[in-house]
């Protein structure tokens, strides 16, 4: 299997070059610029902004006035549902008083969709890559609802769940999937599978295509049943594509928000995610407690992504691919020894929307 | 040989397992993509007392749904919407492809300092959740007066969009013969000739892929623009969300079915046309090969 030099590790045989170090900087220069300006800059400004007061009117002078420092209370106020009479203060309704229950709605949520997509994406990865006659139609109608704009999806899937709409119809039954808790994320989970496992398969399928056909002969030659070839060639061989695939879906769940938002109609009803939270409280015009909110759901979408990355592998910085390598000998038990310390996998979460 | 063996000549498979049970399960999951889609398209030509009729092929055919989807009386403008879209995905997206493409050029060839670190920031530019730009550029865009222009929805855009670009083209530039490179050079080409008449050539296919995924992402992106936009200019996820129809009350389904497939159907046919490289882009990051 050939190496490919990969984009973090530099390979040994090219030499560092003076005139590459000036000229990378004059060609990443630019658009390392722009970053700053439209990630880096808005999110200083939001940072500052948590801790800080929002602006208010001060009677004595008669002028709007900048809050002044506030310290941790904005935190306080999603954290301790802090409405500044002490803890578990915030009425409810507020949108202080629902950031636990948006903190357990996004997971619930992302939980519950990621496992499904993973499996299913899977299946279908592995129905795929077979040699079926019009293969061609399978792998055209998997990108359809990929290329499907996400709001478009969720009208679709609410007027597919709408009380009179064909799900009822078919099934007999009379929910309201639109309007309570349970009904909806049910919808908003049926809706979120159909559109995303699709991509779970294909980043799925590109890693299964790179299994060698040789490798699954020599398990057959030694007698491994349809099951062992499955758990001790197919899945340790595609994990690293699989832990890519898992680690997209969690990033892209964990600000899950065009479906719910869209398929209940506002920003506030039974399923609020953390990312509604946030436009619900910037229509507030709490502008000091959005700032907040917006790091917070930042600091815990980074911290997924950390844990994914240290705790199962997925190399995210390093790239290159999976080093497989057949054990000779033939007879022995173990066949195949992955050397998963070095199959990393470049990670980039490529969907549409955020 | 065993005994069993000459009973039947033994037909040859590629690979095990292509029985009626693999077209089974991929019958099921043709049906299952296509189904919701087909039934838009269905309820869309369908006249509109019957939109909850559940006959499961096209009756009660007419356009109506389409003329009350793009009418204009009601608040909604669907073609202005489809027109700010493709404004909006197009320059981002040129943006994005023009940046992109040096950034992808120096991590994919140039051997300098800091590469890894550098990778490093574009990847965590791409993880980055949107809906942490949202308070505050809402706020630095209402200071500014850009709420209700177009480069309130750009800029965002150029968020995600430009790390995606970099990062599809990237592992793509990864895979190009960079040989032919150093024979232009041998043979007396400079730098910048050998990359204009060389690589560029060679590298315009993974372009344009890169250029079809930034667009679709920016296309279908809904929670910055639901925030950052005014009716006159926002993109058309906006405008099939809040889409309106005469009773408040009601949800104008067959409309909004209508307006779905209006700006649905173009963008499957492209997707269809351009299957393989997307599938190449979308899967060229995650593995490696």
């Amino acid at each position: 299997m050939q190496m490919n030099e990969s984009v973090a590790a530099p390979a040994p045989v090219k030499r560092r070059r003076r005139s590459d170090n000036r000229a990378g900087l004059w060609l990443i220069a630019p658009a390392l610029l722009v970053l700053a300006v439209v990630i880096g800059y808005p999110i200083v400004s939001a940072i500052v902004q948590s801790f800080n007061a929002d602006r208010a009117f001060n009677p004595e002078t008669g002028f709007f006035e900048d809050g002044g420092f506030a310290g941790f209370s904005n935190y306080m106020h999603w954290l301790l549902q802090d409405c500044g009479k002490g803890m578990n203060s915030c009425p409810p309704g507020t949108a202080g008083s629902q950031f636990w229950d948006a903190i357990g709605v996004t997971f619930l949520l992302t939980g519950i969709t990621v496992a499904l997509e993973v499996v299913l994406g899977f299946w279908i990865a592995i129905i795929m890559g077979r040699n079926l006659w019009g293969r061609g139609l399978l792998r055209a109608s998997v990108l359809v609802p990929w290329a499907i704009p996400t709001a478009v999806t969720a009208k679709l899937w609410a007027f597919i769940f709408a009380p009179q709409g064909i799900v009822n119809a078919v099934t007999g039954l009379e929910t309201q999937w639109t309007t309570g808790t349970w009904e909806l994320l049910t919808a908003v989970i049926v809706a979120d599978v159909w559109k995303t496992t699709p991509f779970v398969a294909l980043l799925i399928l590109a890693g299964l295509q790179m299994i060698p056909q040789d490798v699954y002969d020599a398990a057959k030659m030694d007698g491994a049943t349809r099951w062992q070839q499955f758990t001790r060639v197919t899945l340790p061989l595609v994990k690293p594509a699989l832990l890519v695939a898992v680690l997209f879906r969690l990033l892209d769940a964990l600000r899950m928000y065009d479906l719910p938002a869209i398929m209940q109609g506002n920003t506030s009803g039974a399923a609020t995610t953390m990312s509604m939270l946030v436009t619900a409280t910037i229509r507030e015009g709490d502008f000091a407690n959005a700032s907040a909110l917006s790091t917070i759901v930042f600091l815990i979408i980074f911290a997924c992504a950390f844990l994914m990355v240290k705790g199962l592998g997925a190399n995210a910085v390093a790239q290159a691919q999976p080093d497989q390598r057949t054990v000779g000998g033939g007879k022995q038990k173990k066949l195949v020894a992955v050397d998963t310390s070095s199959t990393k996998a470049m990670v980039m979460p490529r969907e549409g929307g955020k | 040989m065993t005994t069993t063996a000459d009973s039947a000549p033994v037909k040859r498979r590629v690979r095990t397992g292509e029985g009626w049970g693999s077209y089974f399960s991929g019958g099921v999951i043709v049906l299952w993509c296509l189904l919701p889609f087909y039934w838009m398209m269905v309820v869309a030509f369908r006249d509109v007392s019957q939109t909850f009729n559940t006959t499961p092929w096209p009756t009660h055919l007419t356009l109506d749904n389409f003329v009350a989807a793009l009418n204009t009386s009601g608040g909604n403008n669907l073609l202005r919407a489809v027109g700010n879209s493709l404004l909006v995905s197009a320059i981002t997206t040129g943006i994005a492809v023009l940046l992109g493409v040096t950034v992808s050029y120096a991590l994919a060839r140039l051997n300098f300092k800091g590469k890894g670190f550098i990778t490093g920031i574009i990847l965590a530019a791409s993880m980055f959740p949107g809906v942490a730009l949202v308070t505050p550029l809402f706020q630095l865009f209402t200071d500014a007066g850009w709420i209700g222009t177009y480069q309130a929805l750009i800029v965002p855009n150029i968020s995600f969009a430009l790390p995606l670009t970099i990062y599809t083209l990237t592992a793509f530039l990864h895979d190009l013969p960079w040989e032919l490179e150093e024979a232009a050079r041998v043979d007396g080409a400079t730098r910048g000739q050998a990359f204009m008449k060389v690589i560029l050539p060679l590298a315009a296919p993974a372009v344009f892929t890169t250029a079809i995924l930034a667009f679709i992402a920016t296309w279908n992106e809904y929670l910055l623009a639901s925030q950052l936009s005014r009716p006159n200019v926002e993109p058309v996820t906006v405008a099939i969300a809040r889409f309106a129809g005469d009773n408040p009350y009601i949800q104008p389904y067959a409309a909004i079915m209508a307006a779905g497939t209006i700006v649905t159907v173009p963008l499957v046919i492209m997707v269809l046309i351009f299957q393989r490289r997307i599938v190449a882009g979308l899967t060229a990051g995650g593995v490696k090969s």
